[in-house]
């Protein structure tokens, strides 16, 4: 029992090329299949982070991604902004 | 008799789309069912060698689609397995020489002569296989378990909801049960978390593949078949409707580190 746990969790390591393989397979086909161009998710990108400046003091030095992600047969636009504080006026 | 039209197909060519289409068309026949194969792969055609057939190919569907010789004279007949047939394709001309009318009219009229119609699409996603999918029922989608094949069937999965070829199924090919275990290579269920596709079955890898095509005898002809051919035999033994299990890959005993410290345990 034991030994099998650890046989799982050393072998069935997160720096295994296949853990590599699929996380960059998800995130191709999410674009291969919205048929989405990249110049639009930029644009998304933009108009995303200029609404939540409006809102929010961003961190300039954390990077902001926008990703689309498929499971299961349906695809989600992921948005992780790192943000310091709400906007004083806003409070 | 309405037989069922199965296309096999993949995105990405060299996966063992042919290999499979010889060795579920023979699963098949071992069976007891009657089975043709046409070879869709116009221009390209190596089904007839695969099969061990090539020296008994007299008319491909090109002649049969000009009206020079009738469906019956063009198909050849397997000597090891009579309810086995093939329709060759035509070896020097470009894909479009069938339409994908054409195609729908011939695979309508051999449903009516044989239990399945086994079409051996065209790599790729050109007219050839667009020819290939027209008149089938449902397809299998071969693959192995790396990123640009993984990639390239996702796309065809895609093309073949669009066409309205019923739901696909996927055989994962070349598969190396080790490397996955070491998540060298992507799992079976990492490449169906990708896909969301229903499994038809697993192959793994195996090197009696390459000496059973070179001598024109699909794997699943072997008197006690390797793994690979079971699996062929596994995967034809589903298509019929029976609930057989996924394959236990065996793996031999590790020498790294867990092995050595459960061997210090347990005294092995």
């Amino acid at each position: 029992m034991v030994f099998d746990l650890l046989e799982r969790l050393f072998n069935r390591n997160k720096t295994g090329s296949a853990t590599v393989a699929k996380d960059r397979l998800k995130m191709v086909l999410a674009v291969d299949r919205t048929e989405i161009a990249p110049q639009t998710i930029e644009q998304i990108r933009k108009e995303i982070l200029d609404v939540i400046v409006r809102y929010f003091e961003i961190d300039e030095n954390e990077k902001f991604d926008v990703t689309l992600e498929r499971e299961r047969g349906s695809t989600a636009i992921i948005a992780n902004v790192p943000i310091r504080r709400i906007r004083p006026e806003h409070i | 008799m309405s037989g069922k039209v199965i296309v096999i197909t993949s995105g990405k060519g060299g996966v063992g789309k042919t290999t499979s289409s010889a060795n579920l068309g023979m699963a098949l026949a071992s069976r007891g069912k009657s089975v043709v194969l046409i070879d869709a792969d116009f221009g390209l055609r190596n089904l007839d060698l695969l099969l061990g057939l090539e020296n008994r190919v007299v008319y491909t569907i090109l002649e049969v689609l000009e009206g020079e010789c009738r469906l019956e004279q063009a198909l050849v007949r397997d000597k090891r397995q009579p309810g086995l047939a093939l329709l060759p394709a035509v070896q020097r001309r470009d894909k479009s020489a069938v339409t994908p009318e054409q195609m729908q009219d011939l695979t309508g009229r051999l449903a009516e002569m044989f239990n399945y119609v086994l079409i051996d699409c065209p790599a790729g996603i050109e007219q050839g296989f667009r020819n290939a999918i027209s008149g089938a029922h449902t397809a299998i989608v071969v693959t192995t378990p790396e990123v640009s094949a993984v990639r390239d069937a996702d796309r065809v999965i895609g093309l073949l909801g669009a066409a309205g070829v019923g739901e696909p199924r996927l055989v994962i090919n070349r598969y190396r049960p080790q490397l996955a275990q070491t998540n060298d290579l992507m799992s079976v269920d990492d490449v169906l978390e990708i896909l969301a596709v229903k499994l038809l079955g697993v192959v793994p890898e195996d090197e009696q593949v390459i000496t059973t095509t070179n001598r024109g005898e699909p794997i699943v002809l072997s008197a006690s078949p390797p793994p690979a051919g079971q699996a062929f035999i596994n995967i034809a033994r589903r298509l019929e409707g029976e609930d057989v299990p996924l394959m236990e890959f065996k793996l031999p005993a590790s020498n790294g580190f867990i092995a050595r410290l459960r061997a210090l345990f347990t005294g092995r």
